[in-house]
């Protein structure tokens, strides 16, 4: 519908700019255009107008009606729900490599995340720094480097943690063995209090 | 352990700024340091770090506050003499020579840029690009010149005759990147270059650095917290504890 409000669209039309402007994902299928606009036609959203023939076959005209242009302006201002995100694959892999494993494990698995994550942000850094960049393509790459910086964010707080989680343990295995040969050195006189 | 791959947005695989990465053996080197030892005191921040930039190659050094990444800068700009290891610009020893010999370094092979700009504020924007080639000993007028063509290079030509307070933040970094760049430098240090900025201005600053960088051949070692700016380099590497982490440059 918001192809639509801009002028009237042949399905093919609706099909090659939608691809144009969501260059990144993935095309849509003719069939998913057609029975979209089945679909929206019998809500009232959409009405099919003339048959044009243009070097092929018969293609229908779509408008957008006032009622389309209603629905359109309340999903637009609809908010849309933030996405949980808890089940992020990333925080249960961390996590898991935390319980089977060791901190040295999941600090890999983590190092090796932040170097993937950066080298797809270093992607999209590359295609929003290209002059002729469209300005939909722009917007396209600063979501998802926002996303992929959410998430270096918490891979690089993860490895914080797993450092000073690190240096807990070996903090407390050293307090361990100074405090074994405290026992050692003191077993003596433990051992010789019942008989005494 | 595999990792996952964050997932795509768009298909289109064209490089632009960033380019693709020279070869890091070893063989073309613009600076490195080489087992590098630092201390503030009694409070090690170096612990014996290895580091080579490739000729040529943007390098986002990262790490978190205190893990020792900008003392690393300060060492291989010759800010900073490191109390054990080497560091090298090209085959030049420099961490063993004076600090007025080191001094004369920077105004000619090093560039640094810095968070806040530093510029002085009684200068304009083009006196204060000239201001390295006149410490050299260039002559005002093509001093200018020269300054003038900087700064319609980072984009901020019509900036020429304002001063630092009558610019914004971002058009007063792209100044600032310009005097680092004035000399024509080997390598440009930059700490935290987009760190006082807000995102569409830090955008710009990198986005001129590293078309800049790539045009004039200049190997950029970028010292940064923000993954977004370390995006724009070639390579990242990452300082923990005054360490490399994984213990490769």
């Amino acid at each position: 519908m918001g192809l639509l409000s801009s002028g009237d669209r042949h399905g093919y039309d609706l099909k090659r700019e939608h691809d144009a402007v969501f260059s990144g994902a993935k095309p849509l299928a003719f069939g998913q255009v057609y029975a979209t606009l089945e679909r929206l036609q019998k809500k009232g959203y959409v009405m099919a107008g003339q048959v044009e023939r243009v070097d092929g076959p018969d293609r229908t005209v779509f408008s957008l009606t006032d009622g389309g242009r209603d629905e359109l302006d309340r999903w637009l201002a609809e908010v849309e729900a933030p996405a949980p995100h808890v089940a992020n694959p990333l925080a249960v892999k961390a996590m898991i490599a935390l319980l089977v494993g060791t901190e040295a494990q999941a600090s890999r698995y983590l190092a090796d995340q932040r170097a993937a994550h950066l080298e797809r942000m270093r992607h999209y850094t590359n295609r929003k720094s290209d002059p002729s960049v469209a300005v939909t393509e722009m917007l396209a790459a600063d979501y998802a480097i926002a996303h992929l910086d959410a998430d270096l964010t918490w891979l690089g707080l993860a490895l914080d943690r797993m450092t000073q989680l690190a240096a807990g343990v070996a903090s407390a295995s050293s307090r361990n063995v100074l405090s074994e040969h405290t026992s050692v050195s003191a077993s003596p006189t433990l051992e010789s209090e019942p008989s005494a | 352990m595999n990792t996952h791959a964050p997932e795509p947005i768009t298909d289109s695989s064209a490089s632009t700024v960033a380019g693709s990465a020279p070869p890091t053996n070893g063989r073309d080197l613009a600076v490195s340091g080489q087992s590098l030892v630092y201390s503030y005191g009694s409070a090690p921040a170096l612990r014996g770090i290895t580091v080579e930039v490739a000729r040529g190659e943007l390098l986002a050094v990262t790490g978190p506050s205190g893990s020792g990444k900008s003392t690393l800068m300060l060492c291989l700009a010759g800010l900073l003499r490191p109390d054990a290891g080497e560091v090298r610009l090209g085959d030049r020893i420099i961490s063993t020579e004076s600090e007025a010999a080191r001094s004369e370094l920077r105004r000619s092979e090093i560039g640094v840029l810095f968070q806040f700009g530093q510029l002085v504020a009684e200068l304009t924007a083009a006196e204060n690009v000239a201001l390295p080639l006149l410490l050299s000993g260039v002559k005002r007028k093509p001093a200018i010149a020269a300054a003038t063509i900087w700064l319609d290079r980072f984009g901020v030509a019509d900036q020429a005759d304002s001063r630092p307070t009558q610019m914004s933040g971002g058009q007063g970094q792209r100044v600032a990147a310009a005097r680092a760049m004035v000399t024509e430098p080997s390598v440009l240090f930059a700490d935290e270059p987009t760190g006082s900025l807000d995102g569409l201005a830090g955008e710009q600053v990198m986005t001129q650095i590293v078309r800049v960088a790539r045009e004039a051949s200049t190997t950029v070692v970028v010292i940064t917290h923000d993954a977004k700016v370390a995006a724009y380099c070639d390579r990242e590497i990452v300082v923990r504890d005054g360490l490399l982490e994984g213990g490769v440059s």
